[in-house]
């Protein structure tokens, strides 16, 4: 072993610094926990020099760019040139204050009138890795930045932390090949997946081909990553052809065009309606609710539960164990069942909600039009689990009623339809599909 | 054997056995690369592909000539990059341990001083590198990215004669023990 470890020293070593390297991925993959003392000692020890010289070039570039452009331009005019040239600089530097307050006022007017809670920050630095599109920023966690925050500016989106250190954060631009959000379009309200290509255009994915996407048709952010608020601009289409499954939609974001240096990191987002949206015909009508009745008929399905024969068979049995005395359950088998040839007409007892009240201790009447179901074969065939068993009432009457499902509330009917008045909607059917 | 191709395998390598490195310079040179992989493309983006931390790391091993400490130094650096992406850590500390390793094995049979050397090293092992983050980026995280091979090979061009000026310039960094 001595020797194995002296012959192949070299080898060992190396074996086992990357057996430990790959113990560290292992573990970070499989627990998706980062190592954050190296990324943190890491990064505090490179933002800071990142921001000095960010901070320098800002401020001394412009002057020293224009010495240079000045020592080339003395000649025979001197003195006019280098009042030209002072003129100049004042120009420029004008020039570059406008812009930047044009750009900082653009960026705080967007963050006061956005209902999300924002905070401006600055692109310091790239992140490593060829394929990699990620920018480190100057605000971070002191700043109340976490990862997963979404990064915005007035014309788009622009990427979301992916880590925050106390004072910057790393955000993965959304050109980015691993970056991915939902995204939905104007016109058509397609939904489909932003992916980055790692190049300046991005990809929305999942979108059949059987969809219709327009080349110049923008592209908002659905609100369905829970990361970015529903109803910022993504981008607009630039080529939409159809794939093999899925339409491959191509995407100038809109957020990046120029280049990012301020940036908005969206605290807490707030979803918003996606601005001139064509709102599409809903694929069916909801019907309105119909009007409470006055007063509940007794026997009758309270309000909020289906009124289907099942229900109304239902509450036959059950007046007429009220009538006869006897309560379902009990008694041994082989006891009295009650006299189910004593049944009162099915139409007689139970009435959906809105329909012309009938009194439920009404005498049945044989000779009326409605359907008598003296019989329980008379049931319709709609309700199974009570027309089993026609021969034998006792038995029919202990098997369990037909469950009644609470109705699930209905939404407001929209305003651009037309109220319906239908006395008894029991089934909306779905129409217009 | 030819005088200059026996020269090629026998003679002293870049490392000197005298030549030491400062140790500062052992830990500013480093971050200098780091730091201008980082802040640099943000104005010329072009200059992304530019793998000064790769260079660093190549020269090192050269340099020094055992391959210990040469790993260990890819892996330091390795590292650094690493904490800067977004990836998990370990990617490049893996990529240019290996870097490290084998140049400095490299450098034990070639005289790594010859230009020519230094140009087809430097492009061998900017191919490496990539190549083998792609193969680990593939193979440990599920990562579907593509690679260009011919754009590796011309961006291995290019680091390859920056590594010629890079290598005179950390040259003179050197001191005589």
């Amino acid at each position: 072993m001595d020797f194995f470890l002296s012959r192949y020293r070299h080898l060992t070593v190396l074996l086992i610094v990357i057996a430990a390297q790959l113990v560290l991925i292992a573990y970070q993959v499989k627990t998706s926990n980062d190592i954050p003392l190296i990324r943190v000692w890491a990064v505090t020890a490179v933002t800071p020099v990142e921001q000095t010289l960010e901070f320098v070039r800002r401020y001394t570039w412009g002057f020293v760019e224009d010495y240079f452009v000045l020592l080339n331009v003395r000649g025979e005019n001197e003195k006019l040139r280098r009042d030209n040239g002072e003129l100049k600089i004042e120009n420029n530097y004008l020039k570059s204050e406008l812009s930047t307050a044009d750009r900082a006022r653009a960026l705080s007017v967007f963050q006061a009138r956005s209902p999300s809670k924002t905070v401006a920050a600055r692109v310091i630095g790239n992140g490593t890795g060829a394929n990699s599109r990620v920018v480190f920023v100057d605000r971070g966690s002191t700043s109340g930045v976490e990862a997963g925050m979404a990064v915005i500016t007035p014309d788009g989106i622009v990427g979301k932390v992916v880590d925050a250190y106390p004072t910057s954060s790393l955000v993965m631009l959304i050109t980015d090949p691993t970056f991915a959000a939902g995204v939905v379009s104007q016109k058509n309200g397609v939904h489909g997946t932003l992916k980055g290509l790692g190049h300046a255009e991005c990809l929305v994915d999942y979108v059949q081909n059987e969809e219709h996407v327009d080349a110049g048709e923008w592209f908002y952010t659905s609100g369905d990553d829970r990361i970015f608020p529903k109803g910022f601009p993504v981008g607009q289409v630039t080529a939409a052809p159809n794939g093999k499954t899925f339409k491959e939609i191509y995407v100038s974001p809109s957020g990046m065009q120029g280049g990012v240096e301020e940036v908005l990191i969206v605290l807490q987002g707030v979803h918003q309606e996606v601005p001139g949206a064509e709102i599409a015909s809903p694929a069916y009508n909801i019907l309105a609710p119909p009007a409470a009745p006055a007063q509940t008929p007794e026997g009758a399905p309270a309000p909020g539960t289906l009124a289907t024969d099942a229900d109304r068979l239902r509450a036959i049995y059950k007046d007429v164990g009220v009538e006869q005395k006897h309560t379902y359950g009990e008694g041994a088998p082989g006891t009295k069942p009650p006299d189910f040839t004593k049944l009162p007409s099915l139409h007689g007892v139970a009435q959906p909600p809105g329909a012309p009240p009938v009194a439920s201790k009404a005498p049945p009447n044989p000779s009326a039009s409605a359907p008598a179901v003296a019989k329980p074969k008379a049931v319709p065939s709609s309700s199974p689990a009570v027309s089993e068993d026609h021969a034998d009432g006792a038995a029919s009457a202990r098997k369990p009623a037909a469950p009644t499902f609470p109705m699930r509330p209905r939404p407001p009917a929209p305003a651009s339809t037309a109220p319906v008045t239908n006395p008894a909607p029991a089934n909306p059917v779905p129409a217009n599909r | 054997m030819t005088e200059y191709t026996e020269r090629l395998l026998t003679d002293a390598p870049r490392k000197g056995a005298a030549d030491r490195f400062k140790l500062i310079w052992l830990v500013i040179v480093p971050m200098i690369a780091v730091l201008s992989q980082v802040y640099v493309p943000r104005f010329i983006p072009f200059l992304a592909y530019l793998e000064l931390p790769l260079l660093i790391t190549v020269h090192f091993a050269l340099s020094r000539g055992g391959p210990i400490p040469a790993l260990f130094y890819g892996m330091f650096i390795g590292l650094v990059q690493d904490s800067l992406s977004h990836q998990p850590i370990g990617m490049y500390g893996i990529v240019k341990t290996l870097v490290g390793y084998f140049a400095a094995q490299v450098s034990m049979r070639f005289d790594v001083q010859n230009p020519v050397v230094t140009f087809i090293l430097g492009f061998f092992f900017y191919f490496f590198h990539q190549f083998f983050y792609w193969v680990l980026s593939r193979a440990l995280l599920g990562e579907t990215l593509g690679f260009d091979a011919q754009q590796t090979l011309v961006f291995g061009l290019l680091n390859a004669a920056v590594a010629l000026p890079l290598f005179r310039l950390l040259d003179r960094l050197r001191v005589a023990s």
